[in-house]
């Protein structure tokens, strides 16, 4: 039995032979194309995007004829067609999570990180993957979302369009709001290794933390939520927020350094 | 080539392996043996980096594991075959698992054609039994086509055909001139495929011998039943045998042969009705050894002297 014909014949040249960030990259997409899972939560994440951004856009266009209903649409009808981001984070956040947990749980993460030594490399790409997947099926998802209220909405006195400033930020915020989310599940994932752990981390984050800026209005406005949500902001605002893109960023800061403490684990631990 | 050199490893406050230091050579199958808990598994994770040492280095043909740019061209490792995400095929596990070292996708159909998981290899892991997964398990390590192969208890759970073929296939490997490093807890199986071995007990180096030595080292003993096994006993203990008395009338003799006893009794006019010389098999051997490590521990010099009279703790 031989396991080749001659070794110095199959080898490639030896500057060939290194791992590489974009190796680590393809290695990943492939793992994270080949579970059935991620498509599952993915697909998830579209349908949450699009049921919750068309649903006032109907409810509005069923009660427009109806003068007992009040004023049609709301103060913000993009802001509703962007609603289901809300929930939606959560089904992100679960896919960037597990992205990194599920190869705890499963072991695989000694096979992986056997043949990533550096290991970082691995958690750079697992942070890029689920970002950049998790961006582009939601950003296709919110202008589905939008301009299908947008024709629910034509028969009645509320319209939106793209032209309306700030709309297209709002859209496009939406979706590196949830890539961004993304990240931070992996980066949470990779610091507690525990799906279960990372989740309630992940929400208390997003969900609970909110409730502190209820009773300390100063840090409000940068709380993690919060800032996120100031880039889709399109409506009047009670009470502060951050601007836009500034907002987005402070919540990408959150992520980063949450990625940046899971690089710290990675880099220390035994696996 | 694998160097362990003072390979000292602690969790918590248990001492996983104990200032461990071996040398692995290519070209033969070098069995590492030990009782479950005896720190192999320990080992082998720090050999290919998942297990920081406390303290010393391992270096894989003259570096450390993770400095090996592209290591799956340098080492496959089979550290446990259950390490496989159960929702993928087994042809994207080791796809994916490629990728990283710039393998292409038709080694991998290569490695999955040589284990003989062609015809599964589109179906998801989670399905396969334990000999299936050991099959992935073994294609994995030898996808970058590494000179250095590890394999911790590769056999386990394995039916005779797959036992069998796992002996050929690492025999295979080592006359291929590659280094071989597979670790079991069963000397029988050792027997079998090893050339050397390497043999560790809580945590500390054992023996570190060939298969022939270790052959040598499993001397018999003699069995004799004599009417006078008081007077008989007096002689061999001072002729330098040892002698223990499991029946009134039986004596079991070692540090001699049957030759010398018969001698001694025909000089002495003692009277024998049975002697009969038995063969310790390496299994007694192993179980001697790692029973008694305090009488193996000269094999490691470096190790500085500890105290034999201490108590044996519970093994792990």
């Amino acid at each position: 039995m031989t396991t080749t014909t001659d070794r110095r014949d199959t080898a490639p040249a030896a500057a060939e032979l290194r791992v590489t960030q974009l190796r680590v990259l393809t290695a990943e997409a492939i793992k994270f194309r080949s579970l059935r899972s991620n498509w599952w939560l993915v697909v998830a994440s579209v349908l949450s995007v699009l049921a919750a951004g068309v649903s006032p856009a109907l409810i509005t266009a069923l009660t427009a004829g109806d003068p007992g209903a009040g004023e049609p649409g709301g103060t913000d009808a993009v802001g509703g067609a962007l609603s289901g981001v809300s929930f939606t984070q959560l089904l992100i956040a679960a896919l960037g999570i597990l992205v990194v947990t599920g190869e705890y749980t499963t072991g695989s993460i000694r096979t992986t990180f056997t043949a990533v030594p550096g290991r970082l490399p691995v958690l750079w790409a697992k942070a890029v993957l689920v970002a950049v997947v998790s961006a582009a099926a939601t950003l296709a998802a919110v202008v589905t979302a939008f301009f299908t209220a947008q024709a629910v909405l034509g028969g009645t006195g509320t319209s939106i369009s793209l032209g309306t400033p700030g709309v297209p930020r709002a859209i496009v915020g939406a979706a590196l709001y949830l890539g961004t989310t993304a990240v931070l599940g992996a980066a949470v994932g990779a610091l507690l290794r525990s799906a279960v752990g990372a989740m309630a981390a992940v929400f208390g984050l997003l969900f609970v933390l909110p409730v502190v800026g209820l009773l300390v209005p100063q840090v409000d406005p940068f709380l993690p939520t919060n800032a996120g949500a100031a880039v889709m902001q399109t409506g009047p605002v009670a009470g502060e927020t951050l601007p836009p893109w500034a907002g987005l960023g402070v919540f990408a800061l959150y992520a980063a350094v949450a990625l940046a403490a899971a690089a710290l684990a990675l880099a220390r631990r035994d696996t | 080539m694998i160097e362990i050199r003072g390979l000292t490893k602690v969790y918590g406050r248990t001492t996983a392996v104990d200032d461990l230091t071996v040398t692995v050579r290519p070209g033969v199958v070098t069995g590492f043996l030990g009782p479950n808990g005896a720190g192999k598994s320990t080992t082998m994770r720090a050999v290919v980096g998942l297990d920081r040492p406390t303290s010393g280095e391992v270096l894989v043909d003259g570096r450390r594991y993770a400095d090996h740019p592209a290591p799956l061209h340098q080492v496959g490792a089979l550290l446990d075959a259950g390490a496989v995400h159960p929702g993928r095929s087994a042809r994207n596990h080791l796809r994916a698992l490629a990728a990283t070292n710039g393998i292409g996708h038709r080694r991998v159909d290569e490695v999955l054609e040589l284990v003989g998981l062609s015809e599964v290899a589109g179906r998801r892991v989670g399905g396969f039994s334990l000999g299936m997964s050991q099959r992935l398990g073994i294609a994995a390590t030898l996808l970058g086509d590494p000179a250095v192969i590890l394999l911790d208890e590769p056999v386990n759970g394995l039916d005779p055909d797959g036992i069998r073929w796992i002996r050929g296939l690492l025999r295979a490997l080592a006359a291929e001139g590659r280094t071989v490093f597979v670790s079991s807890h069963l000397m029988s199986e050792m027997a079998l495929t090893a050339d050397h071995l390497v043999l560790l007990g809580r945590g500390r180096l054992l023996a570190d011998v060939s298969m022939q030595q270790m052959t040598a080292t499993a001397t018999g003993r003699v069995t004799v039943r004599t009417p006078q096994p008081e007077e008989l006993t007096r002689l061999l203990v001072v002729a330098g045998a040892v002698v223990s008395r499991p029946e009134p009338d039986v004596l079991t003799v070692t540090g001699t042969t049957a030759e010398e006893i018969a001698g001694t009794a025909l000089a002495a006019r003692i009277l024998l009705t049975e002697l009969v010389p038995v063969h310790a098999s390496l299994e007694e051997a192993y179980l001697a050894m790692t029973a008694d490590d305090v009488q193996y521990r000269s094999t490691t010099p470096a190790t500085p002297a500890t105290d034999p009279t201490a108590p044996r703790r519970a093994a792990a």
